[in-house]
């Protein structure tokens, strides 16, 4: 069984400053989520606030048709993985640590966290204060599959992993979401690394949600036009600009939004070439601050 | 492995199209699982599922439920006439106009195709 997260006119206020403005959203169950956004766009904000760990200033968030803070039922099922590790204390050993896990996730695997500890060679006597980073994160990834909880979240938890233990993360996050689908949200920066393990991204900029949508429609979103730079600026005329460059004579530019078929038309009839656009590119233009947040 | 500004699902369904036009993937044989296409391809496996339904749109695959997709044993016709129509405006086209770019007369490239054919033995 899968739950849905339903985020209604979400707000989180730390005094004066406000880390979300009136977010609403709705996720179904069973799907990988991918949450964008530059340092300090909220997208930890939002983690802590779905996993009950921060109290919303106003609005709800509600799992499974329950309010999730400071309610046990819920929030057992939910589990987020903070950047940087921050699972158990560091006087634990990384088994005593397991054993804490086993103890508070109703859905725990002893077996498979054995074979994930095996994967990323962790030593099960060493203190969790004593790993290095890569280490730790990878227990902390350990302890966020071997929970099998219907909400899953891993905020940067891949930071601190060489290529080798993300790419090995990666691959298991996915097998097991086959095996057992459920709810995973992963907020990153690696975008293009990434990206194809989620169905949907959420992408937010200044607190606010910017987008929802598949990534593939994200993707099918953007179409880069070069060409002779008059021609480019006729056939782009009143399109959405993401980014221009010129170099001499020719000119590149990004754009927002599917061409419609005349404008297609138009763009291979004076001969520009038409190519796609890297989700990262698109991530990192929508994401260009409004001047609002200073 | 894929053109990451692509949509990959399309990327995906055009190659079961190599592999169906190629006769690597032959009529009524069973293509992999989403699964297996998402944990080989290291991709979210309602990517793959939508390189599927799109060849079951087109009339690429069909699905026998419980069971899997299979190849529809006209695909790979489909496919040869899709690219017949397609060739003179992807192939010859561009060709052409490259040969005028770098100064390339026609009667060369004629030439050069009918020795390339005749290597082949299918020249007239």
């Amino acid at each position: 069984m899968t739950l849905t997260i339903e985020v209604s006119g979400l707000q989180v206020r730390y005094g004066e400053a406000v880390a979300l403005h009136d977010l609403s959203v709705r996720l179904p169950g069973g799907r990988i989520y991918g949450l964008l956004g530059r340092n300090g766009s909220g997208k930890t904000s939002l983690l802590s606030t779905l996993a009950g760990f921060r109290k919303p200033s106003a609005g709800a968030v509600v799992i499974d048709g329950q309010p999730v803070f400071e309610n046990p039922q819920i929030t057992r099922r939910v589990c987020l993985i903070q950047e940087g590790g921050g699972v158990g204390d560091d006087t634990d050993t990384v088994k005593d640590a397991v054993q804490v896990a086993q103890r508070l996730r109703p859905g725990w695997d002893a077996q498979y966290a054995a074979t994930l500890i095996d994967l990323f060679e962790l030593p099960l006597r060493k203190r969790i204060g004593e790993l290095s980073r890569g280490q730790r994160s990878a227990f902390a990834a350990t302890v966020g599959l071997a929970s099998r909880a219907a909400v899953s979240m891993f905020d940067e938890a891949h930071l601190g992993m060489d290529a080798s233990t993300r790419q090995a993360f990666q691959d298991e996050l996915l097998r097991d979401f086959i095996a057992r689908p459920r709810t995973i949200i992963i907020s990153t920066h690696l975008v293009e690394e990434q990206s194809p393990l989620f169905e949907r991204v959420l992408i937010l900029r200044e607190g606010r949600l910017l987008l929802h949508e598949d990534l593939d429609e994200l993707r099918a979103q953007g179409v880069s036009l070069t060409g002779p730079a008059a021609t480019v600026d006729d056939v782009v005329a009143g399109l959405t600009v993401l980014n221009q460059q010129q170099l001499g004579p020719t000119k590149s530019v990004m754009v927002y939004g599917a061409l419609d078929d005349a404008r297609r038309a138009a763009a291979e009839a004076a001969g520009l070439e038409l190519g796609p656009v890297a989700v990262q590119d698109l991530f990192i233009h929508l994401t260009e601050p409004t001047g609002a947040a200073r | 492995m894929f053109d990451e500004r692509s949509p990959i699902y399309r990327q995906i369904a055009e190659q079961i199209k190599t592999d169906v036009l190629r006769g690597v993937l032959g009529a009524d044989e069973q293509i992999m699982s989403t699964n297996q296409y998402a944990t080989y391809y290291r991709i979210n496996p309602a990517t793959a599922a939508k390189a599927f339904q799109q060849l079951v749109d087109e009339g690429m695959l069909y699905k026998r439920r419980g069971i899997g997709m299979f190849v529809s044993a006209t695909a790979q016709q489909m496919l040869r006439a899709q690219r017949r129509e397609r060739f003179f405006a992807d192939v010859v086209q561009p060709m052409v106009a490259e040969a005028h770019a770098i100064g390339i007369p026609v009667v060369d490239i004629v030439e050069h195709i009918q020795q390339s054919a005749e290597a082949k033995g299918e020249a007239q």
